[in-house]
């Protein structure tokens, strides 16, 4: 399981500023900060530190004239909520109002953790924020007690004021220039001890609810910046297909279209609107050379994959064996929005816009491509509609940028639907031969070998090599990510004696990229459906039989928690059944069980879902059950729905008409959350769910059908 | 160039296009009402979900020519200046979105089948085609019957 996050100190500086401004590293166990200059030679308390470089690698909160607490976070917002769960916690500690708090997203940076990925940003976000804001709070009532010449400890903090015993009040807003002058707190600093916590733990409305329902929230498309031109670009039917002959005469000629211009993916129109952009690439005529993998369909990836599993070893003598073989399609993230992104490429600089995880890496592949020095571009990050880990990669910017640079104007690139669903990332296809081995009514044995599809990189253009693994890894390194350290099977979740896994691949020139829980979102699907398949051999129930050989309490007890509140075992008619299955991972631990009615197994319709989840103090957990609700959706949709056909070197799907993600009519009648109390500080949840609700709907179709769930999404 | 005359959330606006040019883009592109989004472009996401003479439409595949002397209404018309529609305030109350990219539509989908049906059953509901890709649809169903009770 993954190490528990010790309570360290974080060190908190102060910026020089005309009000209060705060800063501390989010770099891990940081004692110094660059740019950091110590007023004078005597040994001082952290909080007294003043910074007067740079702040790019820390997180900033300012207090401004307007009472506006301001902290720009370096990380984006696609809908997990971390800027709601960020604001909680400066509100928490600074006992501001929620609305008080705004959480700009920051520009790409030169330096620090930038990085949104692997359910890590409020876990990395949960001390540094807290401990800025306390910081922060005791400057302000210092100040407050200076003007007033109380003493600071009588003195309280609420709804963005300091608040004296006679009842008068000022707000943080008209203290902010004062306390920047503070430099020794006369109360303390601290983070309160979380029996105080009022916001933190308190199912709280996300703070952008309101400009979302009022249509007002802005992403990459809505922006009117630059002068950019709607832009659009006609693809290859195959990836990685390159035109020979381009003729766009007609294209050129018609009304509205201002440049079109050929890139490595295809050919750019840019145009007064996407309507006329459309209509004009409809007119490109192209002759287009197939792709490398013009040969290749579903079939024969299929039977590559499972020839480059590697071999399981000899079972412990004596045993018997559970085998099983699973096959997982590709399977397109989809987010809503489509890739989208705004840019202004001139021939000294250049200016991009758009919705990055990975921004700090986006600005170096943007400047490389572009030819220009990395300081020359700047990269403003932007809300994403929903993301899935497809916004690691940042194919769309770099195409914008250069489509910007030779069309020698401001472009507002949009991927279509098509686009998206043809030429974008997917989760690989993947096949894994599971083998448990059970001797007198246990497992003594288990393992796990698969392989998937890995991307090769020879055979594309320049915008492939948007891809990410994390915070400091070059484009040298750009490859598909996968999950850091041991695989997931390793993490010995369960007593199942010796346990073991390997793992081969298959590299074909298509683009791959990491989907919200990676690896764990086929590797445990697969491996807790072989669970259930030990327990019935076994012939015990797969709640019972998970609950003696889990070997973790606090997974047994997430476990517990949705067979009582899910009234495990309860009777169903026929062609319905109850699933099960349970996962951990970034520090925290989930169990699903879902319901399904299965009477027509190509219709089937999961009614129900009780899902527990142990993640640490769950900051919002309004937001942690939005979380475990979509992760919910994703399991129904990629166990029984939604993915990628491979026809002849080209995707076969195209809109939501044939990309079967789950609508309404397959989500759940009843979702439940149950959140498990804890002190401890926060894990990861945004992927968290994934495994346990893909494992639990394969397992409770198998129940309802009895068959044998092999290859997934089930009705492709 | 063809010139069109329409009231878009009750304000009368005229625009010069060709008649094939999708409402979508005409709203986007042309008079910077943002909040019907581009999902697929063709009619099977619903993002851009808006209504036509009050009937739910999907101005990616709508015409604007189709629009002449028709009242638009878009996810900014809803709500009655500060005053949010009761779907809105359902919306807020269960926390429906996520990305929110697809909560305009879905929320003008909403709207729609309540004006037709006040009291809408799971099946009713279960019949709203609009993708969410983040999966809110449980939060999506409980807003609908919120809004259908105190609405």
């Amino acid at each position: 399981m993954a190490r528990q996050l010790s309570r360290r100190k974080f060190v908190v500086y102060s910026l020089a500023a005309s009000t209060l401004t705060v800063a501390a590293p989010l770099g891990c166990d940081a004692t110094t900060a660059e740019g950091a200059e110590v007023a004078d030679s005597a040994p001082r308390r952290p909080s007294d530190v003043l910074v007067t470089g740079t702040d790019e690698e820390m997180l900033v909160l300012e207090v401004t004239k307007a009472n506006k607490v301001v902290v720009r976070l370096p990380r984006v917002e696609v809908g997990q909520g971390v800027t709601t769960a960020v604001a909680m916690m400066i509100a928490e500690e600074l006992d501001a109002r929620l609305a008080d708090v705004d959480i700009p997203l920051a520009d790409a940076r030169t330096k620090g953790n930038q990085f949104t990925g692997g359910s890590s940003s409020v876990s990395s976000l949960y001390g540094p924020a807290r401990e800025l804001a306390a910081l922060a709070r005791a400057k302000l009532v210092t100040a407050a007690a200076r003007r007033w010449r109380l003493p600071a400890r009588t003195l309280k903090t609420r709804n963005t004021k300091v608040v004296a015993p006679d009842g008068r009040s000022a707000t943080f807003g008209s203290l902010t220039a004062s306390a920047a002058r503070i430099t020794r707190p006369a109360v303390s600093s601290r983070p309160k001890p979380a029996s105080k916590h009022r916001v933190i733990g308190k199912a709280t409305t996300r703070i952008d609810a309101r400009d979302i329902v009022t249509g007002k929230a802005v992403y990459a498309g809505d922006l009117t910046v630059a002068g950019a031109k709607p832009t659009v670009v006609a693809r290859p039917p195959t990836l990685g297909g390159k035109a020979v002959s381009v003729d766009s005469r007609a294209a050129r000629a018609m009304p509205g279209v201002h440049a079109v211009v050929e890139i490595a993916g295809g050919v750019a129109v840019v145009a007064d609107s996407f309507h006329h952009a459309f209509k004009a690439r409809d007119a490109l005529r192209i002759t287009w050379a197939p792709g490398p993998l013009a040969p290749l369909s579903d079939a024969a990836i299929r039977s590559r994959l499972r020839a480059a599993v590697p071999r399981l070893g000899t079972p412990p003598r004596g045993s018997t064996q559970t085998e099983a073989e699973f096959e997982f399609a590709f399977v397109s993230h989809a987010p809503m929005e489509v890739l989208t992104a705004v840019a202004d490429v001139r021939a000294t600089r250049a200016e991009i816009w758009f919705s990055s995880q990975t921004p700090m890496y986006a600005r170096d592949s943007i400047a490389s491509a572009v030819g220009l020095p990395e300081s020359k571009v700047k990269v403003h990050v932007v809300r994403g509609g929903g993301s899935f880990g497809r916004r690691l990669n940042h194919d769309a910017a770099i195409e914008a940028a250069l489509i910007s640079k030779a069309a020698r104007r401001p472009v507002k690139l949009m991927w279509s639907r098509a686009d998206d669903l043809q030429h974008g990332r997917m989760r690989p296809a993947s096949h894994h031969r599971i083998r448990a081995s059970h001797a007198r009514g246990r497992v003594v044995a288990f393992t796990h070998a698969m392989a998937s599809v890995t991307e090769a990189f020879e055979a594309r253009g320049p915008s492939a090599r948007g891809t990410a693994q994390g915070p400091g890894q070059g484009p040298a390194q750009g490859r598909v990510t996968r999950a850091a350290g041991p695989l997931p099977s390793d993490s010995g979740l369960y007593n199942f004696g010796r346990v073991s896994g390997d793992s081969g691949s298959v590299e074909l020139a298509m683009p791959l990229g990491a989907w919200r829980s990676v690896d764990s979102g086929t590797m445990r699907t697969a491996e807790e459906i072989v669970v259930d398949e030990v327990a019935r051999s076994l012939g015990k129930d797969p709640v019972a039989f998970r609950r003696t050989t889990l070997r973790n309490k606090a997974v047994k007890a997430v476990l517990d928690k949705v067979a009582d509140a899910g009234d495990w075992g309860r009777t169903l008619p026929a062609g319905h059944a109850q699933g099960v299955a349970v996962h951990e991972e970034y520090g925290s631990r989930v169990a699903c069980l879902v319901e399904i009615d299965a009477a027509d197994p190509k219709n089937p319709r999961v009614t129900k879902v009780v899902m527990a989840a142990d993640v640490g103090t769950a900051v919002n957990p309004r937001g942690l059950e939005a979380q475990l609700m979509g992760a919910a959706i994703d399991g129904i949709s990629t166990v029984l729905r939604a993915g990628l056909h491979i026809d002849r070197g080209a995707v076969r799907e195209s809109s939501y008409a044939d990309f079967a993600y789950a609508r309404q009519r397959h989500a759940p009648l009843r979702f439940e959350a149950h959140i498990m109390p804890s002190r401890r500080d926060p894990g990861g949840a945004g992927e968290l769910g994934v495994p346990a609700a893909a494992g639990a709907v394969a397992n409770a179709y198998a129940r309802a059908t009895g068959t044998r769930p092999r290859r997934f999404p089930l009705n492709f | 160039m063809p010139s069109y005359s329409f009231v878009l959330n009750g304000k009368p606006v005229t625009v010069e296009a060709p008649a094939d040019m999708p409402l979508l883009w005409v709203l986007r592109d042309m008079l910077d009402v943002t909040g019907p989004k581009y999902g697929c472009g063709v009619g099977v996401c619903r993002a851009c979900t808006s209504h036509l003479d009050g009937e739910d439409i999907q101005p990616c595949v709508v015409p604007v020519a189709d629009c002449a002397g028709r009242e638009v209404t878009t996810i900014e018309g809803l709500a009655d200046g500060d005053e949010l529609h009761p779907v809105q305030r359902a919306w807020l109350h269960r926390d429906v979105a996520q990305c929110g990219f697809c909560q305009p539509g879905q929320i003008m989908a909403a709207v729609a089948l309540l004006k037709k049906t006040p009291h809408p059953t799971d099946a009713d509901i279960d019949r709203i085609e609009n993708v969410c890709r983040c999966g809110t649809y449980c939060r999506i169903r409980e807003a609908i019957k919120k809004a259908a009770t105190h609405g």
